[in-house]
């Protein structure tokens, strides 16, 4: 019997062992490793709060568990019928039973209160010092910097790995699904609110090292709040459900030092002032042709093809909508198809871009059409409808 | 009167049977086929996510079969699989002749198959089957949905007429059919399980029907219950859905409990340690599941008060079920053990339906929600409980009770190598989708980041295993009833109780004609 018992510790304390290994170590890095096994405490003080709690809980499942499955453990090795053993005959024991029920329930009464604590924390998103408004679009990010004069930065973030590397032609690259082509910059040590909404299905904002996960929800505005304690950039992914797509639709977060941050704002701002100015501008033919061939190449090539021959859209060479009426051209680029493959890129250009865009599928591949869109055409198409 | 009949010659005898145990068996069978289709589902899911890319399939399919693997898993394997086992033993349990109402039970069943021919066939319809996951969220399920979601959602309303009709029959027989002295707390705790089951089916069936109605509603007649723009709201979907979910949670593991409850005892050669206890944990966790929805949805935007609530409602079931598993390894202790293969399968779901318990109780803590949901940590989570508690259960069963449906002996060594196959198959799958899901994997993803490769490559690899498993316990079933050892011992177990072990095996078409007095 005392073997036994010997052999039983044996049996147990080794995984556990196995175990605190594992889940000890505390160097985590800003991204997930390979064979990462846990949790990532982030770089926010509510990310540690919830990885302590996180592993507090955990540690108790772990202890109990020990126990339990020690118990089963002696019971299966003890009492087999095949060594001889013979069965008791006894059962119920109001005590034992008691004593079961209650000791779970202090448990769980301690495991509540910092719970509690912690989650009142993540709810307390007063007192922002930056709002940033997040879309959830199918299947792309879009990011609004809230200013309080009126002047909001916003941007499309949408998933920049190539074609190639998800259909294995070419090498995977090491943030394979998880890079974008613009990230979101914020302030490192600012409190920063974002307000996440959708415009079409469910999605979820979910950054796990900077410990906010919130579900965008067509209709509503949610919030959540994160203060980043380190420069870094820090990578996640929509996390529900949002069809085809779903799976790349990564979130990039760079958080950069105040400085850094406050010169990235500036650009951008001068940028959009940029825009605004090039929205009265008139533009040449030449000029809306060789802009509007850059935009083609990267925005719309995959569909219509390098010679607007078509392929999963339809060919722009000839096409009666590019050729026809200039309203119906603008009100397809704004606005797309709805049931089909074709995009609406009202929000995902301005209005310079959209404008180059449509010149360059009026009058490329020989469709000739001579008349050049002006920004302000484009303008005054959104206000109209 | 009171002349014994056999069953009626032919394939009439399946169509029109009125007999609880044909229609217990074609539950039985039909869910086992219901098991192989949502796994080959499982199958080509595992078979894309061996590697990182897309090989094999475009998102677009792998999204209709993560949502058809789910509904096939839980409205066609699971719950059906446990009506059957009801039809079946209940009545034998009981001392009764057969089911209260038997002309509704062959319509309960035979309506299942051409519900499922509905749902099967949506996948070769224009735009492909169902893609939004097997809790079809608005507005992914109504305004984006394909136009094949109208077949479905007629589907899910004769399934949940199936289940409904089942559920009345169950109470009915439960209630009324009694042998004389069996009095509510005598009843096996398979009955009561049930019992209560049947009662959360009556409760939350008709919740279900009443979403995918308004679902109808606002794809088909412009109404916009779900619909944001239209002054309804996406939110209100996932309470009602889970208002009927999590209750159905338990209606698929609460006759687990039952059927463990009943083996354990009988290969430990030892009563129950807590019969009454486990009757009102089952009853407590049934009242439990109806206030704990919406720790589905923490993530999506309630109030901090509900918050909380949901929280504290939720860590409360630990207690209850805590008391089940002490219960069972209490009754183990100083027993006298033996391991055939109902007896491991029972200690197997034991053992992961713990694992699967703790880690329900990491999900049920709101702040660390925000990190777990909708990550693989709860496709683990889930797994543990449904495979490992459900399907291990339901494998016990079929080993338990095969000799006393067929009267011939099942292969004992197939059997073990069944349990120890599916065993490291099932925790080779999904324990290491704890670590991805921790690491940041979000579910319902066709392809990864390269940092998930390795585990996904092992849950792959597991899942093969687990897959190829269930054709051997499929052989031992079939070669079972073929050409297995013929022995018409009443009780096949020796520490077995019960009535079902007075009757000889295999159980006579008619048992208990005249009800036998239980004291
Ligand atoms: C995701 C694929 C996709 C992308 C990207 C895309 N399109 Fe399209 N486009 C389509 C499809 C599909 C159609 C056909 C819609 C229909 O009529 O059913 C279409 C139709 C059109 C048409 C009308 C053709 C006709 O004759 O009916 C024009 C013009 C057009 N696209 C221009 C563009 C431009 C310019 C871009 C880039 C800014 C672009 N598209 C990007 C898929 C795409
Ligand atoms: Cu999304």
């Amino acid at each position: 019997m005392c073997f036994k018992a010997k052999q039983l510790c044996k049996l147990v304390l080794y995984p556990a062992i196995v175990l605190l290994s594992i889940f000890g170590g505390s160097a985590w890095a800003e991204e997930a490793q390979r064979w990462q096994v846990n949790m990532t405490p982030g770089v926010t003080e509510i990310g540690h709060k919830i990885f302590d709690l996180h592993m507090l809980v955990f540690w108790i499942c772990v202890i109990t568990g020990i126990g339990v499955f020690a118990y089963l453990i002696y019971s299966i090795v003890a009492f087999r019928k095949s060594q001889g053993a013979e069965s008791a005959h006894f059962h119920e024991n109001t005590t034992v039973e008691i004593l079961w029920t209650v000791i779970p329930f202090l448990i769980l009464i301690a495991i509540a209160v910092p719970s509690t604590k912690t989650l009142l924390e993540i709810y307390d998103t007063d007192d922002a010092d930056l709002d940033i408004l997040v879309t959830g679009y199918q299947w792309k990010w879009k990011y609004e910097y809230l200013d309080a004069n009126g002047e909001n930065v916003s941007f499309f973030s949408n998933l920049s790995t190539a074609q190639g590397e998800i259909y294995n032609a070419e090498d995977k690259g090491q943030h394979y699904l998880l890079e974008v082509d613009e990230p979101v910059v914020v302030p490192v040590g600012k409190k920063i609110r974002f307000l996440v909404t959708a415009n079409d299905v469910l999605h979820s904002w979910w950054v796990p090292a900077i410990a906010v996960k919130r579900d965008a929800v067509p209709g509503f505005i949610n919030e959540s709040w994160t203060r980043i304690e380190e420069p870094g950039i820090y990578r996640g992914q929509c996390a529900e459900l949002c069809g085809r797509n779903h799976g790349y639709m990564p979130i990039v977060v760079h958080a950069v030092e105040q400085e850094e941050y406050d010169a990235w704002l500036a650009e951008r701002k001068a940028k959009a002032a940029q825009i605004k100015e090039l929205m009265s501008k008139n533009f040449t033919l030449d000029e809306q042709m060789e802009a509007g061939k850059a935009i083609y190449m990267s925005a719309c090539v995959a569909c219509h093809g390098v010679n607007g021959e078509g392929g999963v859209g339809k060919p722009i060479a000839g096409s009666p909508i590019a050729t026809g009426e200039i309203t119906g051209l603008i009100n397809i680029l704004v606005n797309g198809k709805p049931g089909s493959a074709m995009p609406a890129f009202g929000n995902q250009f301005n209005d310079v871009d959209l404008a180059a865009v449509i010149t360059f599928a009026r009058n490329g591949f020989g469709n000739n059409m001579g008349d050049v869109v002006q920004p302000i055409d484009v303008y005054n198409f959104k206000q109209g409808q | 009167m009171g002349e014994h009949h056999g069953p009626a010659k032919g394939i009439s005898r399946w169509f029109l049977t009125t007999n609880h145990k044909d229609i217990g068996a074609l539950y039985l069978w039909f869910s086992f086929a219901m098991f192989l289709l949502g796994g080959s589902f499982a199958m080509i899911i595992r078979a894309e996510l061996f590697q990182p890319g897309l090989q094999l399939v475009e998102p677009e399919f792998f999204n209709q079969m993560t949502t058809m693997h789910g509904l096939v898993m839980v409205f066609g394997a699971i719950m059906p699989a446990f009506v059957g086992l009801a039809n079946y033993m209940i009545p034998m349990m009981i001392g009764a002749p057969d089911m209260a109402l038997p002309r509704m039970n062959n319509w309960s069943f035979w309506i299942l198959p051409p519900a499922f021919t509905i749902l099967a066939g949506t996948l070769f319809m224009e735009g492909g089957g169902p893609n939004f996951g097997w809790t079809f969220y608005a507005p992914l399920s109504t305004t984006y949905a394909p136009p094949s979601v109208t077949f479905f959602i007629f589907g899910v309303h004769i399934m949940g007429l199936s289940s409904i009709m089942g559920a009345i029959n169950i109470i009915a027989t439960i209630v009324n059919m009694r042998a004389p002295g069996m009095t509510y707390m005598k009843m096996p705790l398979f009955v009561w399980t049930w019992l209560i089951t049947a009662f959360l089916l009556v409760a939350v069936m008709p919740v279900l029907a009443g979403a995918v109605t308004m679902m109808l509603m606002d794809i088909h007649f412009g109404t916009s219950f779900f619909s944001a723009a239209g002054g309804g709201d996406p939110v209100l979907f996932q309470h009602i859905f889970w208002f009927f979910g999590h209750p159905e949670v338990y209606i698929i593991i609460l006759p687990a409990f039952g059927v463990v409850s009943h083996i354990i005892p009988a290969f430990s050669r030892k009563p129950l340690f807590g019969y009454d206890s486990m009757v009102y944990a089952t009853a407590s966790i049934a009242f439990l599941s109806f206030i704990v929805w919406a720790h589905h949805m923490y993530t999506v935007g309630m109030p901090v008060a509900g918050e909380l609530f949901f929280m504290y409602a939720t860590t409360l079931i630990a207690v209850p079920t805590a008391a089940k598993v002490f219960n069972w390894i209490t009754t183990m202790f100083r027993g006298s053990l033996s391991f055939e293969t109902p007896m491991l399968f029972a200690i197997g779901f034991v053992v992961l339906f713990t694992i699967g318990g703790f880690t329900g109780l990491m999900l049920s803590i709101a702040p660390a929600d925000f990190q777990y949901h909708d990550t693989y940590f709860v496709v683990a989570h889930f797994h543990y409980t449904m495979v490992a508690g459900a399907i291990f259960a339901m494998s016990a069963s079929v080993y338990y009770w095969i000799h006393k449906w067929t009267g011939r002996r099942y292969n004992e060594s197939m059997g073990k190598a069944h349990f120890w196959i599916s065993f490291l198959g099932f925790n080779l799958t999904f324990f290491p989708q704890h670590f991805v899901g921790l690491a940041g994997m979000p579910r319902r993803i066709p392809d990864y980041a390269l940092q998930f490769a390795d585990f996904n490559m092992m849950s792959s690899i597991g899942a093969f295993i687990y897959g190829a498993s269930q054709l051997l316990f499929l052989y031992n079933v079939i070669a079972t009833i073929r050409s297995g050892k013929k022995d018409d011992t009443a009780k096949t177990w020796d520490g077995a109780e019960g009535l079902e072990w007075e009757v000889p095996s295999p159980a006579p078409y008619h048992t208990f004609s005249v009800p036998p007095q239980v004291k």
